[in-house]
């Protein structure tokens, strides 16, 4: 097979050489040649003459980018999407900002330099160069330096470029090829077996990781604390309660004692404080629609919604419910009557009343007068006769 | 006795060609690690574990394990925190200020100290995160929209401290890698063994040593550290505002950030010294890592140990002349109070134990300098230890004040962090270049032109 040349290599061994032979190399108008060294040789740019290096503007392009972003992300999360007083300082508060402004300036020039450095400028990673594995490489990656004209060069003719070399007096001469093409066979069993166990390990661990491992302790997020929790067992009491009983004569929030619990009428001692304002009415709306409409009815006509499963109470309307006192229902609310057991650990005091207040307007509407429709229609501004 | 000053002493000693170097420096690479080596990874891995179960049993059960509580909310993880990130800037300044400088013989020990300064921020890392108590939830420090609609609150020194922190890291590392990236190809044509030549060219990228890469390589090299030095001038300033920035008194201080930035080039030289006076020794580098670079960085070690002395007396006198009442009580309870032997330790381990190198016979023993940076490490983190611990134990309501105690599971949490500093230290011995070949290579004796002949431009 005819291999392809890449270039002509020749080995020197001082620094001094190198310089000279890069002069005189850039100077007989070759364009595609390389000077190797194992750390930078001083002045060989010169030499050479190179254009300096550009790298600096993606420095500059890319830190400025930094500042920038770094400046608006705080300006816009602090003063834009959430803006809250911090410190008593404003909500562009510059000086608090430099800090982070300047780390990702130089977090972002950084990177963006080294990046713009391998793959832009080296165009790096290149393995596969031809002057790897060649014994001139090995060399001028200890202790010699090396220069190599690139077959490519327009001015590029084998015999003159031998001649050119030699007259430069070198410690040796190699020719450089081509690598022969390598290929890597995708489907091979091995790789693709390397391949499958990767996937499967790898999802494994995900599986396990987000499902098993996160609810495990101590990832519990704060499911588990060493607390006492109501009604559950604690080793902590002689008794094994979590919960405790208050102590002798403990008054609880907003407790006012009932002292008619059991009596019959204790109407007398019971007004009602609340008068039936449209806030009233509308709480007692709610409260009877919640606890007392499933037995009596949306309009107290004592139609259960229960189908049987509890026997219907009697309606709202009757005359008797009509002429109770506000303070007998209140005390049937409280106490309970017959089968009705007591509301009051579910409604408080002035739910209690307010019911009441609401129960009193249901009984009207149900027997409402022809003067009552007048009044109405007065409010209204209905003129329909009954 | 009498010095030549004319003349700059060679950064190489012994006269070694650039082969010999590189033979040198290559050789633990090359070898297979002894008994010894396996003694000291068992002794620092064993510490590593301890810290390690430590932290496993602080995580299961909380950090109530640990000493602090009111009123030293703040006491051994943020003392810890800082020493590591203190060490850490030696190894910044020696790659990056010192180049700035043209210091050539930073070449012999910039590798190593760039690594410690990679291993000692990964150590100081751990600390704030595992002081949260639930480091698995961490990710909540980086700014991303979120469906809380909740953003991080970046007028916090603690947050500032969170990008200087991981933005201290990535540069180092990056800078560490570039450094690196000749060495391995280096390696790589070196090496016969195949699996070995496979990663060293992965990590080469395939570098060919070429002049037209190696004028891009060394501008960004001066890029990079024209960048490193001012930010890890931030990176202890922005860690000393964790402190200055709150209104505790013994806290609010404007001289903190240059107090801390000494300080932690103190430490860290200290500690690069502590590691390189076995490093040559063991690996026979006595000509690349001389005594005249151990006795310089001595020598900044006694200046940048009279700045923390002086810093020491500044905020003495300026509690004094502030009149600040509750100013002057912190600072007689740090010097006179239940914490006055801490204070004594690192007065004495920072600022009268390292006047012995004035004395150019003690900064050229290594015993006695090695006995001296010990001390100032010592020192270095009771400075932390009192400056957190003696400024809250006594607070402002004297029903509250406390003595506080590290607890076993904090002591071990610092040993452990020993121990991972010294475990990555020894691994990176055996597995990489601990000194820069094509650094060293480019200051020995006969690798620049002469310019014989020509003129000098």
């Amino acid at each position: 097979m005819n291999k392809k040349l890449y270039g002509l290599a020749a080995l020197f061994k001082t620094p001094d050489e190198i310089i000279e032979v890069a002069k005189k190399t850039s100077a007989a108008g070759y364009q595609k040649y390389d000077i190797h060294s194992p750390y930078p040789v001083h002045g060989i740019e010169r030499a050479m003459k190179l254009k300096p290096s550009k790298l600096g503007f993606i420095t500059l392009v890319f830190g400025l980018t930094g500042s920038a972003l770094a400046l608006l992300l705080m300006y816009w999360t602090m003063s834009v999407d959430y803006p809250m007083i911090i410190g008593g300082k404003p909500f562009f508060a510059l000086p608090a900002f430099i800090p982070i402004t300047f780390e990702v300036t130089v977090l972002l020039a950084t990177l963006a330099t080294v990046i713009g450095m391998i793959t832009f400028f080296f165009r790096f990673p290149e393995n596969d160069h031809p002057l790897h594995d060649t014994d001139y490489m090995k060399k001028v990656s200890c202790d010699h330096y090396g220069l190599v004209i690139e077959a490519k060069d327009k001015l590029f003719d084998e015999a003159k470029v031998l001649e050119f070399l030699n007259s430069l007096k070198p410690e040796s001469i190699e020719e450089i090829y081509y690598p022969e093409k390598e290929t890597y066979p995708v489907l091979e069993p091995k790789f693709v077996t390397f391949l499958i166990i990767i996937a499967v390990v790898t999802s494994g661990i995900t599986y396990f990781a987000l499902n098993k491992l996160l609810y495990m302790q101590p990832f519990t997020w704060m499911m588990e604390q060493p607390k006492l929790n109501p009604q559950k067992p604690s080793t902590l009491f002689a008794d094994g309660f979590g919960m405790r009983t208050p102590v002798q004569g403990t008054v609880a929030r907003g407790f006012l004692p009932y002292p008619y619990m059991g009596q019959n009428n204790p109407t007398e001692f019971l007004q009602n404080p609340y008068l039936p304002t449209k806030e009233n009415l509308q709480l007692g709306e709610q409260k009877y629609l919640t606890f007392c409409s499933p037995c009596h009815g949306n309009f107290g006509d004592g139609d259960s919604r229960l189908r049987g499963q509890f026997p219907n109470p009697p309606s709202l309307h009757s005359t008797r419910a009509r002429e109770f006192s506000d303070g007998m229902i209140y005390h049937i609310i409280t106490n309970g009557q017959n089968i009705m057991p007591s509301y009051a650990s579910q409604v408080t005091r002035e739910e209690r009343w307010a019911i009441v207040n609401y129960i009193r307007v249901l009984q009207r509407a149900k027997n409402a007068k022809s003067s009552d429709l007048q009044v109405v229609n007065k409010e209204t501004g209905n003129n329909a006769s009954n | 006795m009498h010095i030549d000053y004319s003349q700059e002493a060679p950064a190489i000693a012994g006269r070694l060609t650039i082969s010999q170097i590189e033979e040198l420096v290559a050789r633990p690479l090359d070898t297979k690690p002894d008994r010894k080596y396996f003694i000291a990874l068992s002794i620092s891995g064993s510490l590593l574990l301890l810290g390690a179960i430590c932290l496993g049993i602080s995580f299961y059960y909380g950090i109530g394990l640990w000493g602090n509580n009111q009123p030293v909310g703040w006491a051994v993880p943020i003392v810890n925190f800082v020493f590591w990130v203190g060490i850490g800037h030696a190894g910044t300044l020696i790659s990056a200020i010192l180049f700035l400088l043209r210091q050539k013989w930073r070449t012999g020990i910039a590798r190593f100290a760039e690594a410690m300064t990679i291993f000692a921020v990964i150590c100081a890392g751990i600390f704030p995160i595992i002081h949260t108590g639930r480091p698995w939830l961490a990710g909540y420090l980086i700014p991303y929209p979120n469906q809380h609609s909740l953003w991080v609150n970046f007028t916090s020194p603690l947050l500032w401290d969170v990008f200087a922190v991981s933005t201290y890291f990535t540069v180092s590392l990056v800078f560490w890698y570039i450094g690196l990236i000749p060495d391995f190809a280096t390696l790589r044509d070196r090496t016969t063994s195949k699996l070995k030549k496979t990663i060293y060219s992965i990590f080469s990228l395939g570098w060919r040593h070429s002049s037209r890469h190696w004028q891009h390589y060394e501008k960004a090299y001066m890029l990079l550290a024209g960048f490193a030095t001012p930010l890890v001038l931030s990176v202890h300033t922005i860690v000393s505002f964790d402190f200055a920035v709150s209104i505790l008194p013994g806290w609010h201080t404007t001289i903190f950030p240059p107090y801390f930035v000494a300080g932690a080039i103190f430490s860290g030289f200290a500690m690069v010294v502590t590691v390189l006076v076995f490093v040559r020794k063991i690996f026979n580098l006595e000509n690349i890592i001389t005594l005249d670079h151990l006795e310089k960085m001595n020598k900044v070690i006694l200046a940048t140990g009279m700045m923390v002395g002086y810093a020491y007396g500044m905020e003495f006198f300026i509690a004094w002349y502030s009149g600040v009442q509750a100013e002057q009580f912190v600072f007689i309870n740090r010097a006179f109070g239940p914490y006055a032997w801490a204070y004594w330790i690192m007065v004495s381990c920072n600022v009268i134990f390292p006047q012995l190198f004035w004395f150019r016979k003690f900064r050229r023993s290594i015993p006695v300098m090695f006995v001296i940076v010990i001390l100032v490490n010592v020192g270095m983190w009771f400075e932390r230890f009192v400056i957190t611990v003696t400024s809250l134990h006594r607070d402002f309501l004297p029903s509250s004040w406390a003595y506080y105690k590290p607890t076993f599971f904090d002591m071990g949490i610092l040993l452990g962090s020993f121990g991972l500093f010294f475990t990555l230290v020894i691994l990176f011995t055996k597995s990489l270049p601990v000194v820069s070949i094509s650094e060293v290579k480019a200051v020995a004796d006969g690798a620049q032109p002469t310019h014989r002949g020509g003129h000098h431009e």
